[in-house]
């Protein structure tokens, strides 16, 4: 049987008709990746939350541009903590790093509150602050497997500045793993600014779920 | 719900060329993500740097993380006149080499990630590499270029974009 639309000019021309359900629209294809919130820096927000995360997705991503307000040019990282878990012994981190000059690790193997992203240089600068105009750090994080109730949580990042030299020593890309000890799926996730600075403006955390 | 990752284009090569560009990028997305899987026609290991709406001037910049196998290092360069991709292997081999460009349409200076994994059996290379494009412009055509030798017949390309809600 075809399929008829009804509209001002079919009811005035006639029925159109089509042999598809479609009927020449696009068919829906759900998306795999799909956005689920983001977040931005104002200039007066030193965390990034992302709460009410639903578990019907596999994966999360987080895809971030930040840029830091403080006037130093000294160390700038992110911390990450699991729902509202700052309980120390409860995370570990580890890091290969590249800052142009060098390639380096540091971690902390256990007894740890959060999980430490940097873009260090030789100096151990991190992300760019106001001092460097127009250029944001950027980062990719992901986190497989977040809703699981039988297994730990792995964060892995990959993260990076390059500043053209405009400062010596600044800047860099860095790998980063993290784990939370905890079977609880992951219903939120903050970043934070662990100086107490702020976010600029123009920084963008935009999360995302992976579908399995 | 808006498609959040969507492929914009894919170009497979029919016969070696020393290029792929990927032109009219809309400027609708959040960032941008380009996948190659390639192949050098040069004796030994190749390169890839990769080039934004056709400059060719000193107006990029780059750090590198490598590891060969051996050693792990790390070398930055400014004022180069490309980002850096990364190696490409030789025949019989295939390289995977992924560039995410943040804010590609964005009014700040461009940066992006990189990776490159070209390993072939007895030698390769894994990079990670950040790369700054120091232009306010938004980007709309990217140019992937092979530094040593041409990309091979069969490199496929494949760019896609990200938009956050």
């Amino acid at each position: 049987m075809a399929v008829s639309r009804v509209s001002l000019s079919s009811i005035t021309q006639g029925f159109p008709k089509s042999r598809s359900f479609l009927d020449g629209n696009s068919a829906y294809i759900p998306s795999s990746f799909e956005s689920i919130a983001t977040a931005t820096g104002t200039g007066s927000n030193t965390t990034i939350t992302f709460s009410s995360i639903p578990s019907t997705y596999k994966h999360l991503q987080i895809r971030s541009i930040f840029k830091d307000s403080t006037s130093s040019t000294s160390s700038q990282y992110l911390y990450i903590n699991f729902n509202s878990n700052t309980s120390v012994n409860n995370y570990s981190w580890h890091n290969l790093k590249g800052n142009g000059t060098n390639a380096s690790a540091s971690g902390v193997a256990s007894g740890t509150s959060i999980i430490k992203i940097e873009n260090a240089g030789a100096s151990d600068p991190g992300f760019p602050t106001k001092t460097i105009p127009n250029i944001y750090g950027v980062s990719i994080i992901d986190i497989l497997d977040y809703a699981s109730s039988t297994k730990n949580k792995t964060l892995r990042a990959i993260s990076g500045t390059d500043v053209n030299n405009a400062i010596a020593n600044y800047g860099g890309i860095v790998l980063n793993s993290g784990l939370w000890l905890s079977t609880s799926a992951i219903t939120s996730i903050t970043l934070t600014n662990p100086d107490g600075s702020t976010f600029m403006s123009g920084s963008t955390f935009a999360l995302y779920g992976i579908t399995g | 719900m808006a498609q959040t990752y969507t492929p914009i284009a894919t170009t497979t090569l029919g016969s070696a060329a020393s290029s792929i560009t990927f032109s009219s990028i809309p400027s609708t997305y959040t960032d941008l993500r380009i996948v190659l899987i390639s192949q050098t026609t040069n004796a030994t290991t190749g390169g890839m740097e990769f080039q934004f709406n056709s400059d060719t001037a000193t107006n990029y910049s780059y750090t590198r993380l490598r590891g060969n196998g051996t050693a792990a290092s790390s070398s930055q360069s400014a004022n180069t006149t490309a980002g850096y991709g990364g190696y490409v292997v030789i025949s019989s081999n295939w390289s995977m080499n992924t560039i995410d460009i943040f804010s590609y349409a964005g009014s700040t200076y461009k940066t992006a990630l990189s990776t490159s994994a070209a390993d072939q059996n007895g030698s390769g290379d894994v990079w990670n590499i950040v790369s700054l494009w120091r232009s306010t412009s938004a980007i709309t055509s990217v140019k992937l270029n092979s530094t040593l030798g041409n990309f091979a017949t069969g490199t496929t390309a494949t760019i896609y974009g990200i938009l956050k809600a």
